[in-house]
C-alpha cells in the first residue's frame, strides 16, 4: 500500500479538487492519498468529491488554515 | 459510482472571451474531479480559443478596456495564484475530459485542422454530437 502525498497549499478553485483526483486515479485500490491545502471551500469539496466516487475519508484535521485530508482508495 | 447515468457535463464553449472560457473549464474540471464525464464543444469564437496560441488570447467580456481591464484581471489573477487556462486545459484531458471542435464554425471561418491543437481534441463534430452527449448529462451549459 503506498501512501500518496498531495502539497495543494496557496493553489485555490479548482487546483485542490483537481489535483485531489489526479493522485486518486493514479493510486492503486488500497492506496492512501492524503491532501494539504489552505483553499476554504477545498477543505469541504475534496469529501463532496470522495464520496461521490465511493471511496472512504479516513480522515479531517485542521492547523490553523492549514487542513489534511487522507482517503483512501 | 461513477457509471450512474446522467453522470455526465456537457458544455457549449461559444464565447471565447478569456473569463467565460475560465468559467467553462472550472466547471469541466470540477465535474471530472467529482467523478463524472465532461465533453466541451468548442464552437464560433470559443473555438479560436483552440487555435495554436490562442488559448489565452480572448478578451474580457466586460471592461476590457482594450485589454486593460485583462491585464488588470490577469495581475489579479497571478496574485491570488489562480491556475492558467493551459494548465486547466491539460488537467481537463488528463482526467479523461473530452473537447469536441465544431465543423461547422471550421467551415465559416476559414480554419484548418492544422490551425487548432489537433492533439488535444477527440472530434471533429457537430451538433448531433453535441445533442446525443448532452441528452445524457446531468449538467448542461451554454457559455
Amino acid at each position: 500500500m503506498a501512501e500518496i502525498k498531495v502539497d495543494c497549499k496557496g493553489e485555490t478553485c479548482p487546483v485542490p479538487l483537481v489535483e485531489t483526483r489526479k493522485a486518486l486515479r493514479k493510486a492503486e485500490p488500497g492506496d492512501i492519498v492524503e491532501v494539504i491545502g489552505t483553499h476554504p471551500s477545498s477543505k469541504k469539496e475534496i469529501p463532496m468529491a470522495v464520496k461521490a466516487l465511493g471511496l472512504e475519508l479516513l480522515e479531517l484535521t485542521e492547523e490553523g488554515d492549514i487542513w489534511r485530508i487522507r482517503i483512501r482508495k | 459510482m461513477a457509471n450512474n447515468e446522467n453522470n455526465k457535463a456537457t458544455i457549449i464553449a461559444h464565447s471565447g472571451d478569456m473569463d467565460k472560457i475560465y468559467s467553462a473549464l472550472i466547471v469541466a474540471n470540477g465535474a471530472l474531479a467529482m467523478g463524472m464525464e465532461a465533453s466541451i464543444f468548442f464552437t464560433f469564437w470559443g473555438l479560436q480559443r483552440l487555435k495554436k496560441g490562442g488559448l489565452e488570447r480572448g478578451p474580457l467580456s466586460k471592461m476590457n478596456m482594450f485589454g486593460l481591464g485583462k491585464w488588470m484581471v490577469k495581475r489579479k489573477m497571478k496574485a491570488a495564484n489562480a491556475a492558467s487556462l493551459e494548465r486547466m486545459l491539460q488537467d481537463f484531458v488528463e482526467l479523461g475530459g473530452k473537447i469536441l471542435a465544431c465543423d461547422m464554425t471550421m467551415a465559416i471561418m476559414g480554419i484548418k485542422k492544422e490551425d487548432l491543437r489537433d492533439d488535444l481534441i477527440s472530434d471533429y463534430c457537430a451538433v448531433g454530437t453535441y445533442v446525443s452527449e448532452a441528452r445524457e448529462s446531468a449538467i448542461t451549459l451554454f457559455i
